[in-house]
């Protein structure tokens, strides 16, 4: 129950925001076994079972051979456990000719990501401050519109986006992609950042403004340190959304550039051929580690940066 | 300027060897391990004239792989060439003046006279201009069996679809599944469109698609078609699968008697060891007509300015319809050539009966050829609802049916 | 109100702002606003494989509304968005408080209910599809346990089919949900906590009263999320159900889509999309103006 490693670290993280809520707690001893823990930690297992469950099938799956997995029994540990799919996920599933599996598309994903957040997290943060504290006149409709475009389904804006591209001269390359990212991860992101920033202390803003600091100057020196937790969330948003992101990949750019997500999407969706669901299953558990990375580390930026925010508020 | 570009073309042709190497990008939907193995022999044989395939495969079918296709050559930055199912799909493209004209290279490579069955060209004629490489048949006529199903229901293995119904009760009492059926909608109509070609016959099927035939739709002929279909909705009853190879895999597994799929559906018996007469029948036609339908696969090449390029469209096209790109492609594809002059001798049992009812000429149009993809999509609401569906009587969606062929274009 | 403190009128003023929310004006103007009329435009028009100005008039309105198709697609996103909405907001706020509790392993929980976050819709279907299939899931191991009257079976249903997919989507969902209630519980000064504490009242009062109200902004986000992530849902019923048994699974996104590229006939998929999108404006324009038209900040 009780790893004394994660303990110390999460302890670590938490601790000044510890220090803020234990206060007097006065009547309320604090015991491992208290009926308040049973009912906290019980609710959280049974809750983590239901998310488990479906990932234990899938672990399972992965694990077994095609024959093991025709006889029926998702549930069945594996007789025989195996590896290869896993190994034929990565690297010797065939994507037509290709057959160095996910592999292939692995950097190219990356190529793509990292830009793409980077930029859509730094529009949207600028906007979502500029929409919070330096209203002008009209920027609640563009808001509106912007709000409004989170709803568009964005296969309808797929063949105007196309010309569009064409004219600007970017279509087929890297930065057509990163942009049309940009563009659609704004309107949540936006959101987001403008909702945040709106409710932090305005007293902060006022005294800088008072001080001679303009509109760059407040941004980074005291919107950005306070907002690190609100900054997690968007990288959680769109690494997710980037990382799987498979139609604007393939519809904006050229194969040289084709994400890990075409492998994955190749590997699992095949129409008439046959399928695998052992490789199914680890190519989407091997696509879905790198999101998973990011939530775990970024977790405990999570913690630390609302420590920060919560100390200077 | 025709003269001059079948002259330029052939001199491509004859040329060959290692003075062309030119980088052709193509885009196929085949990315199973079948799939896949079977488009690596027409790159092999492309590259090794000294050009370069540039694998760029989408699976998903027409559904996912059409927008990329569609995005690229309007957003002017085509690949070489792409897979499409032949038919009525590349209509507009063609009219838009976006695709390239290969009569040229027909005319050179004579493919009037090696395309069996000629349809298959026609399909990919317009105004007398070819503008696609058929690669292969894929046909839909076909009733998978369980033999082990049936002799646990004690009953003899059908040889045809009315055995077949008359077997379903005797495999119900067995707790076997009569029929499998997945969920997805395009194999209900698919199942209909086998029903309505086997019970009602091939030319009522072309003339209701093809001339859009209301009259006969709601005719008597029909009638009898939708009555099928209700028995075969009665005997599906209870298949709780989604995908078409789960539904495959209840008739491999010996928990469903029957399965109507295309000849794809032998990919998964062969994967599962199953052997052919032994473990399972084929009834093609359903055992009611011997027919199978000419639907497959043909590549596009879309217009492009750099004459390196066209000329290496060319040998490709060239290339695709060889002889021995042809026996190696449609081998490991587990579909048909589409040469009538070559011979399979590796083929399996059901391959070869294909092969013997294709060289006997008894063949039908694909559903493709005749109704666009917005027809068949109508066509899909209606009979995936009418076979998941017991409220809708046969009378009710044949007025459907009527509807939709009245309207369609 | 900072900005509105000194306001000496002109285009200059404020012009670091302006300057810095040029990309977001132009892709609003362009590509959302821009984007959204051609889509109207084409909507009036026959257009097939490849947009056409063809005009044929309310052709592909009047087919649109004559389809069972359509309507049984608007009726499930109805019920299946009402649903998902209310859950994802308890689910997520209750996991958002427990989370909140110093509890320990916060990070490994936390990372356990966002996971189904990061994998892909097509897996994600397939996979619940098999957990609640009648023969091969859940029904199949509790009947096998003895209770053989057990009956579970959403999938092949008409009835509850969306619910079978409600279970799914929320599965896949609620982690997001609950980061972004998690956030927001952060952010609240802890002096509140402190002082509903001296004052004796109860923690779920506290929570109610106090804590809920002060979390505006992020419900307001979360509220966005969701309900977007509804009316585009798409991917989940492809792979799960493709719509049936029959079509008693459709939702209006998959609608637009299978006609726009399976069924190659893009005026009707614009058609569908328009009428979502102008449901979409009927909700977002008045609250827009109710939440802009005060001149307050949210």
């Amino acid at each position: 129950m009780s790893d004394p490693g994660i303990l110390a670290v999460t302890k670590a993280g938490t601790d000044p925001v510890r220090a803020q809520l234990d206060g007097p707690s006065g009547t309320r001893p604090r015991r491992l076994i208290s009926r308040r823990n049973i009912f906290l930690y019980g609710t959280l297992i049974l809750v983590s079972l239901y998310y488990l469950l479906p990932l234990y099938v899938m672990i399972v799956t992965s694990l077994k051979g095609m024959p093991e997995i025709r006889m029926g029994n998702i549930f069945a540990p594996p007789v025989e456990i195996t590896f290869e799919p896993w190994v034929k996920a990565w690297s010797e599933a065939c994507t037509g000719l290709n057959c160095d599996g996910l592999s292939r598309g692995f950097w190219n994903s990356v190529r793509i990501t990292v830009p793409s957040v980077i930029l859509s997290i730094a529009i949207a943060s600028v906007n979502g401050y500029a929409l919070a504290n330096w209203r002008f006149k009209g920027a609640d409709i563009f808001f509106t519109i912007l709000i409004f475009g989170a709803f568009i389904p964005y296969q309808v804006m797929l063949y105007p986006i196309v010309i569009l591209l064409r004219e600007m001269g970017l279509y087929g390359t890297l930065w057509g992609l990163v942009l049309v990212h940009s563009v659609f991860g704004m309107p949540i992101l936006t959101l987001l950042f403008r909702n945040y920033f709106t409710s932090l202390p305005e007293e902060l803003f006022k005294a800088a403004r008072v001080d001679g600091a303009g509109f760059w100057g407040i941004y980074f020196q005291i919107m950005l340190p306070m907002s690190l937790p609100i900054f997690v969330v968007a990288m959680i948003l769109q690494v997710t959304g980037i990382w799987n992101d498979f139609l604007f990949g393939v519809v904006y750019t050229k194969p040289e550039y084709y994400p890990m997500t075409v492998q994955l999407n190749n590997i699992v969706n095949s129409v008439q051929g046959v399928k695998e669901y052992n490789v199914n299953m680890a190519a989407t558990i091997l696509t879905g580690l790198v999101p998973l990375v990011i939530y775990f580390v970024s977790g405990r930026l999570f913690v630390r940066g609302i420590a920060a925010g919560a100390v200077k508020g | 300027m025709k003269s001059l570009r079948t002259l330029l073309c052939c001199t491509a042709l004859v040329a060959g060897g290692s003075a062309n190497a030119t980088d052709l990008e193509v885009t196929h939907w085949w990315t199973s391990g079948g799939e896949a193995a079977a488009v690596s022999e027409f790159a092999k044989a492309f590259d090794a004239s000294g050009d370069k395939w540039i694998d760029g495969a989408i699976a998903g079918g027409g559904g996912t792989a059409r927008p990329v296709m569609v995005s690229r050559i309007i957003g002017g930055d085509p690949m070489g060439a792409f897979q499409f199912n032949h038919g009525r799909q590349a209509e507009e493209l063609i009219e838009a003046g976006l695709l390239k004209d290969m009569t040229a290279v027909a005319e050179a490579e004579g493919w009037k006279d090696i395309v069996n069955p000629p349809s298959l060209l026609d399909a990919c004629t317009l105004d007398g201009k070819i503008y696609c490489a058929p690669v292969n048949i894929h046909s839909w006529q076909w009733l998978w069996l369980s033999n082990a199903a049936f002799e646990k229901a004690g009953v003899a293995v059908p040889t045809n679809w009315d055995e077949f119904v008359a077997a379903g009760p005797a495999l119900r009492e067995a707790g076997i599944q009569p029929l499998a059926l997945g969920g997805q909608p395009w194999q209900s109509s698919g199942m209909f469109n086998v029903l309505m070609a086997t019970v009602a016959g091939p030319e009522v099927l072309q003339t209701i698609y093809g001339e859009a035939d209301a009259e006969l739709a709601a005719g008597d002929e029909m009638k009898a078609v939708f009555s099928a279909a209700a028995d075969a909705r009665e005997l599906a009853k209870g298949s709780n699968v989604q995908d078409w190879n789960q539904a495959t895999n209840l008739v491999i597994t010996d928990q469903a008697g029957g399965q109507i799929m295309g000849d794809w559906a032998q990919g998964e018996f062969a994967v599962a060891g199953e052997v052919a007469g032994e473990d399972y029948t084929c009834l093609p036609g359903l055992g009611v007509r011997e027919i199978i339908s000419t639907g497959g696969d043909a590549f596009y090449f879309p217009v492009n300015d750099d004459p390196e390029i066209s000329a290496a469209q060319d040998r490709l096209a060239a290339t695709l319809l060889s002889r021995e790109t042809q026996v190696n492609f449609n081998l490991k594809k587990g579909s048909l050539p589409i040469r009538g002059d070559i011979d399979l001798a590796a083929a399996n049992d059901c391959m070869k009966k294909g092969l013997e009812i294709l060289a006997a000429g008894n063949t039908m149009p694909d559903v493709n050829l005749l109704n666009t993809e917005d027809t068949n999509n109508q066509l899909n609401d209606l009979f995936v609802q009418f076979f998941q569906d017991e409220s809708i009587t046969p009378e009710a969606a044949q007025e459907r049916f009527v509807e939709i062929v009245r309207n369609k274009d | 109100m900072a900005s509105e403190a000194k306001r000496p009128i002109g285009l200059f003023r404020n012009l670091a702002a302006k300057i810095a929310a040029i990309p977001m004006i132009l892709t609003a103007l362009v590509v959302f606003l821009g984007g959204t009329l051609w889509t109207v435009t084409y909507s009036f028009t026959n257009s097939k494989l490849l947009p056409r100005a063809d005009f044929v008039g309310f052709d592909q309105y009047e087919r649109l509304w004559a389809t069972e198709r359509w309507q049984v697609s608007i009726e499930n996103l109805m019920i299946y968005g009402l649903c998902s909405l209310v859950f994802s907001f308890i689910i997520g706020f209750v996991l958002a408080a427990l989370m909140d509790q110093k509890i320990r392993f916060e990070n490994t929980f936390r990372t356990i209910i966002l996971y189904p976050f990061a994998l892909s819709f097509i897996v994600t279907g397939l996979v619940w599809q098999w957990l609640l299939n009648p023969d091969l899931g859940i029904q199949n191991v509790i009947r096998s346990l003895g209770f053989t009257n057990f009956d579970f079976n959403p999938l092949y249903n008409p009835d509850i089919v969306i619910y079978g997919v409600l279970i799914a989507g929320l599965w896949q969902g609620t982690g997001l949900v609950m980061v972004l209630m998690l956030a927001g519980l952060r952010g609240i000064d802890g002096d509140i906590w402190k002082a509903a504490r001296v004052d004796g009242i109860p923690m779920w009062k506290t929570y109610l009263f106090i804590v809920i109200p002060m979390m505006r902004p992020v419900f307001i986000t979360t509220l966005v999320i969701i309900a977007s992530g509804i009316v585009r849902l798409y991917d989940l019923i492809v792979a799960q159900t493709s719509g049936g048994p029959g079509i008693s699974s459709e939702v209006p996104a998959k609608y637009v889509y299978d006609y726009m590229f399976q069924g190659q006939n893009l005026g009707q998929g614009f058609a569908a999309s328009t009428m979502m999108l102008l449901a979409v404006a009927i909700v977002i324009i008045p609250w827009a103006m109710l939440e802009f038209g005060g001149k307050k900040r949210v």
